[in-house]
């Protein structure tokens, strides 16, 4: 009995190796190739060992860096801000909504809610956003829009309605103010759910590549997956009309192993994140997800 | 009389708390609803969106019976459908298995490794599928080689695209969608499986008796709401991961109302087919929107029969 159990155990180990083998193999595949010379790339095609390895992909990145450079910056701004601000305005939100007993909650939920059911579309949306507001082109596009989730709101919801009232109604006794109490009181218990959300806005905007597809036409502000699209986009319309001078102007673009180290680059620091953050997250989903 | 007086004060603590939040959603949110009038509109764009002229239906009545709407409409539903069913399967079965390993700090860092392709953006996701894809210096091809098969141009190949996109959404989301799964499993009473064992049930028997019964509810509820949301499709994975359908090869089987509705707002920058744009968009809102909201009533249906149990 026990030995099965071993074997079991064994072969269970065995199967998620292999299923987590393939699943980073695409991955990898990317970091071989950007890995490669870019000669040898295109004569034999992606590997999963590069060989020659060649770093000189990334030393391009380092010697042109401001492109990708500026980018970062513009990514990493309104990724951070988002995540601040988000965070911070959704708790304020939500905390109010935790208290059962406060008048027009339903209201303010189904107001909230109904974002999630019904929305005005793309067109609409960008007619308010740009000849409206006049957001296009600037940094606040890639920030506002969105920066209230719903489905956030209701997670941190159900997570401040789970802090023992005993808590709270001392403070009040003390005369604390409800400003405090959030403040002092429920957010600081709420680290597991705060942290799962900081995660995912952080890593919704980090990615975020449509935005700038639809509002951004100054390539000063371009998000940094917006820049690695705008690269596929401008190499496939070469391609397309391949005269000579086309050809020629193909070697002025970035090569498919320096594309590859920039996708790499741009993707890394989500991936080194988020195994901090997991420890939280898990706890934060699943008690989030929990109905109240 | 003291007692309300203070609490009062309190509640208007509380509410404008919600006052900034609430301000940006009606901006960003509400405001784009008002701006749905030009779907009923021939709009121009040196009209404006409330001088333009109005035009009744006519908008929706061109989209519908335009060739484009059953494409489009088959393609949104059948994608989606193989997401759901094969999405749901793999990632029961995931959790299951995870359930299995005793060993935690191997079910963490297997974990933790197949949650890690959902924090990539669509665009490194889509650079991948081509290191793997492109016809020259594609993986797969390398391997087709090896057995001889002459290199296929999968970028020109609508019928391969299904499975590909199923297999890529899969990939993204297999690991996070799992991780549900496996939190509801940790929930199960373990007296449960003593006393199986006590009866002397083998592993199968448990997993077959306890493990997956104890998932039909949240399966259930979460395949019903995905089915709510099924006229959405991700516009992310159809348009740069099949790179804009290789540029009309892949329609056939690609195109969906997403991708539509951004290629027709894009190729038209004069504003001049806004209103037809807004008419999709309205559509696949309002079908949506019925659907979420019958098949949220279904789920509380078969929560609360199942809760009896």
């Amino acid at each position: 009995m026990k030995k099965q159990k071993l074997i079991n155990q064994i072969i269970l180990c065995t199967f998620f190796s292999i299923f987590c083998g393939l699943i980073i193999f695409p991955f990898w595949l990317l970091v071989s190739a950007s890995l490669s010379d870019s000669a040898s790339l295109l004569e034999t095609g992606y590997r999963i060992i590069p060989k020659p390895l060649d770093l000189s992909a990334y030393g391009y990145i380092m010697r042109n860096p401001q492109q990708i450079l500026n980018a970062y910056g513009i990514t990493f701004t309104f990724s951070v801000t988002s995540m601040v601000f988000g965070v911070l305005l959704m708790a304020m939100i939500a905390y109010p909504l935790s208290r059962s007993g406060l008048k027009g909650r339903n209201a303010i939920n189904f107001y909230l809610y109904f974002t999630m059911l019904f929305s005005g579309g793309l067109v609409p949306t960008y007619i308010i956003i740009s000849s409206v507001l006049h957001l296009n082109n600037t940094l606040w596009v890639y920030i506002l829009p969105g920066l209230i989730s719903p489905w956030y709101v209701f997670m941190m919801r159900t997570f401040f309605a789970g802090i023992p009232d005993a808590i709270m109604e001392s403070a009040r006794i003390d005369g604390a103010s409800e400003y405090k109490i959030l403040f002092g009181i429920v957010i600081p218990l709420s680290k597991p759910v705060l942290a799962t959300v900081a995660l995912f806005v952080f890593l919704a905007k980090w990615n975020d590549w449509n935005t700038a597809l639809i509002y951004i036409t100054d390539s000063k502000l371009y998000s940094l997956q917006y820049l690695l699209q705008k690269m596929v986009e401008d190499i496939n319309i070469l391609k397309e009309n391949a005269t000579v001078s086309a050809i020629n102007d193909l070697s002025k673009l970035p090569t498919e192993t320096v594309r590859m180290a920039m996708a790499v680059v741009a993707a890394g620091p989500a991936l080194i994140v988020f195994p901090f953050f997991q420890k939280y997250f898990v706890k934060g989903l699943t008690v989030g997800s929990v109905k109240g | 009389m003291k007692k309300r007086k203070r609490i009062t004060v309190r509640d208007m603590q509380l509410y404008s708390l919600c006052i900034i939040p609430m301000i940006l959603v009606f901006i960003f949110n509400y405001m784009p609803m008002v701006g749905l009038i030009i779907a009923f509109k021939n709009y121009k764009f040196n009209l404006g969106m409330f001088r333009s002229q109005w035009v009744g239906f006519s908008n929706f009545e061109f989209f519908i019976k335009s060739d484009v709407f059953f494409q489009l409409v088959r393609n949104t539903l059948l994608n989606n459908f193989a997401f759901i069913v094969f999405g749901v399967m793999s990632s029961v079965i995931v959790a299951v298995l995870l359930f299995e390993l005793t060993n935690r700090n191997a079910t963490k860092i297997f974990q933790t490794i197949l949650i890690t392709p959902h924090f990539l953006s669509w665009v490194v996701v889509a650079y991948i599928v081509n290191a793997i894809l492109n016809v020259n210096y594609g993986y797969l091809n390398q391997l087709l080689g090896l057995f001889g098969v002459d290199a296929v141009d999968w970028y020109a190949k609508p019928n391969a695209w299904p499975p590909i996109l199923t297999l890529t959404f899969i990939w993204k989301n297999v690991g996070m969608d799992s991780v549900v799964y496996y939190a509801a499993l940790m929930g199960i009473d373990t007296a449960l499986f003593e006393a199986a064992e006590v009866d002397g049930a083998n592993k199968l028997k448990r997993t077959l008796h306890i493990v997956i019964p104890s998932l039909v509810p949240l399966i259930t509820i979460l395949t019903i709401l995905k089915i709510g949301n099924i006229f959405r499709a991700d516009f992310g994975l159809f348009y740069t991961v099949t790179q804009d359908g290789a540029s009309g090869n892949l329609y056939s089987t690609t195109n969906v109302i997403d991708t539509y509705i951004f290629r027709s707002f894009k190729e038209n920058a004069s504003g001049n087919s806004y209103g037809l744009t807004a008419a999709v968009g309205l559509l696949q809102s309002v079908v949506g929107m019925i659907l979420v909201i019958a098949t949220n009533a279904a789920s509380k249906k078969v929560d609360k029969e199942l809760g009896l149990f």
